[in-house]
């Protein structure tokens, strides 16, 4: 695996324990490449810090649903009781924001939980269904106990010999190119 | 700043052997060890326990199938629901199944924004549970109206009469609470199962499994670009799960409480039924996980310290729906209420005495047991006390639904209530229901969470020495 295949995806460096895995990461973060993530079988601990992240803005999709699902159950109970067909029910009022609140409040549940989970994979760019690492032998350990850096070849800064000495600085013992 | 400051760290005294926490995952099992112990479950030969498990879950499920094809095509009138008990064993069991899914949830949401690190051993189990004991539940009010085939009328949907539904009615909320119950239980489960189809597609042998694994996995790398998204995603899942948790047994209350039928016409109903539910599911949760920790090997990640917490649970809510019991006898008296006052010397000494006697005993007497340490730490008894908790739960169903309306305000239209055939056998079927759908999880989806069970150990703490981290002179830790 020491000559590079034509079409490289990028270079895969292979560490043991979360706290190489991520001393790595701070020295990839320090040296400025922007195309490189780090993979792990869980989400490690101050790992967001060490590789340099931004606050995840998973929220604001599960804001914009609560608010949807909110307004739509208000709207909608609005519309069918005081609206579209009014029926007098014991004297109550045809519409009442205190009836109306219960199933509202569930929508604006219904809908944040789907603008959480539908924004995390919307920022994810998933589902997924290939990827370049999927193919790579060695990576299915990411899943398992094994923590891996990966600095795509598409970064400015890339250069094969001087990135694989970064990653073989950082500690790690087995550092192999990925085929597109 | 502080980087600049030179502490000298004095080393911490040894802590006292008593105090020492046993920890979450036991025997120091590395992190590869978690998957290959909870993957293999699904990996492995199927093992004769679970066949002699399944085949009479799936007896008792063709009965439910029976049973439910009869009664759409005869009425409703096969059950024995008759004035002037028009709630019967349906409404009964729909909110004792609910409230078993409770558990579920408070497990996964609650307890993670409380930070309680143990409940990544038991909290894909108990969501599982918690997904099928909810399609149990629905069962019952999707049958209970009569004609199935108006079940739609339940949603606001346009039709052909151009009428919508009544959302003045506690009985609308309850549809609106409950389905998104079921569908917000099923995305947090989904949702936390993500990364783990990704290990049970990376170690899948055949083409098969690699495919449906990979499918469901979405293309999962475990890149922290991801997981960070993915955390705080879940984060939010958590924090909008909480107060659904709440809303909805509070809003399956107010079906009963906003009546005016003694019994039922009462404030404290809303948290009174949300630590009920929290104590049957913790009941059902033990009464599978006690078993199951045993037949799958898994003492290592249940472990008898997570059992103990459970137990404590348990104690903690039984007192609390001790308390709403004696409250609203209290509150019958303190009202000056006549028919409420009747009403609960009825349930204590009226045809029922033996539900409430059930109820009582199962619900606030057996799980003082708990105090006790011995208790805590002996499976068998807390296999038996958890099957307790659940059939005093169900009695408290019976004796809030079928006590309070078999005798109401006038003696002329006083009924009593005896269940038939199908009844039983209703109610049988949907054990079959979920110990079909319960058995198939486990047998093909992993039931630990893997990743988070990874993520509690300490080889997963970057700033451990079992992480990887190296001894510093005055360092943070």
């Amino acid at each position: 695996m020491n000559s590079t295949p034509n079409k490289a995806y990028g270079i895969i460096a292979e560490f043991d324990t979360p706290a190489d895995c991520m001393h790595a990461a701070e020295k990839v973060r320090d040296a400025g490449f922007k195309r490189w993530d780090v993979f792990t079988p869980f989400p490690v601990h101050g790992m967001d810090h060490a590789m340099g992240l931004k606050n995840s803005p998973v929220g604001w999709f599960s804001f914009l649903g609560g608010v949807t699902g909110y307004t739509c159950g208000m709207l909608l109970i609005w519309f069918c009781n005081a609206y579209d067909y009014r029926i007098l029910v014991g004297g109550k009022p045809m519409f009442s924001p205190y009836s109306a609140f219960p199933p509202s409040y569930e929508l604006t549940i219904l809908f944040g939980a789907f603008g959480s989970l539908g924004g995390m994979l919307f920022l994810n760019k998933l589902p997924r269904l290939h990827h370049p690492l999927l193919k790579h032998k060695r990576f299915a350990l990411a899943t398992h106990d094994k923590f891996f850096v990966v600095i795509e070849t598409s970064d400015p800064k890339y250069s094969e010999a001087e990135t694989r000495k970064l990653l073989a600085d950082a500690g790690s013992k087995h550092i192999e190119m990925v085929e597109e | 700043m502080a980087e600049n400051v030179l502490v000298t760290v004095p080393p911490a005294p040894p802590v006292p052997v008593e105090l020492e926490r046993e920890p979450l995952v036991r025997n120091n099992r590395s992190i590869g060890w978690v998957s290959d112990r909870v993957a293999g479950i699904c990996e492995g030969k199927t093992p004769l326990w679970w066949w002699m498990a399944f085949i009479p879950s799936v007896g008792f499920l063709s009965l439910l199938g029976c049973m439910l094809i009869y009664q759409i095509s005869t009425g409703v009138g096969v059950w024995g629901n008759m004035h002037p008990v028009m709630w019967g064993w349906d409404i009964i069991n729909f909110v004792w199944w609910i409230g078993i899914g409770h558990a579920g949830t408070l497990i996964s949401a609650i307890l993670f924004l409380l930070r309680q690190r143990w409940r990544t051993g038991v909290n894909r189990a108990a969501e599982a549970m918690t997904i099928f004991a909810v399609m149990c539940a629905g069962i019952y009010p999707a049958m209970h109206v009569g004609r199935v085939w108006f079940d739609w009328f339940l949603f606001p949907i346009p039709n052909s009469q151009s009428i919508w539904p009544q959302f003045r009615s506690p009985l609308m909320w309850d549809v609106f609470a409950v389905s998104t119950y079921f569908t917000v239980s099923v995305l947090f489960w989904y949702m936390g199962l993500i990364p783990d189809l990704a290990v049970m597609r990376d170690r899948a042998k055949s083409k098969v499994r690699q495919f449906l694994y990979g499918l469901f996995a979405l293309g999962w790398t475990g890149s922290n670009r991801h997981w960070s998204n993915y955390e705080k995603a879940y984060l939010i899942l958590a924090g909008l799960a909480t107060p659904l948790v709440l809303s909805v047994h509070s809003i399956v209350s107010l079906d009963f409480a906003v009546s005016q039928l003694p019994g039922w016409h009462t404030t404290i109903f809303p948290p009174y039924f949300v630590a009920g539910a929290i104590f049957s599911g913790f009941g059902m949760v033990l009464t599978l996980l006690i078993p199951l920790r045993k037949l799958c090997h898994l003492e290592d990640i249940i472990t008898m310290r997570h059992v103990d917490i459970m137990c404590k649970v348990t104690l903690a809510t039984s007192s609390i729906v001790g308390y709403a019991y004696f409250m609203e006898f209290f509150i019958a008296w303190y009202s000056g209420n006549p028919y409420e006052r009747f009403h609960f010397l009825n349930r204590a000494f009226g045809p029922y005495q033996w539900g409430w006697v059930m109820m009582m005993s199962c619900n606030v007497l057996v799980p003082q047991l708990f105090w006790s340490k011995k208790v805590r730490s002996n499976v068998w008894i807390i296999f038996i006390l958890s099957l307790l908790v659940n059939i005093g739960m169900w009695f408290e169903r019976f004796v809030i639904i079928v006590i309070s309306l078999h005798r109401d305000f006038l003696p002329s239209s006083w009924g009593y209530f005896k269940p038939t055939w199908v009844d039983i056998c209703t109610f049988l079927g949907t054990f079959g229901l979920f110990f079909t759908m319960f058995l198939l999880f486990m047998r093909f989806l992993p039931m630990i969470a893997v990743s988070e069970v990874k993520g509690v150990t300490p080889q997963a703490d970057p700033h451990h020495p079992l992480g990887g981290a190296k001894p510093t002179n005055g360092g943070h830790h």
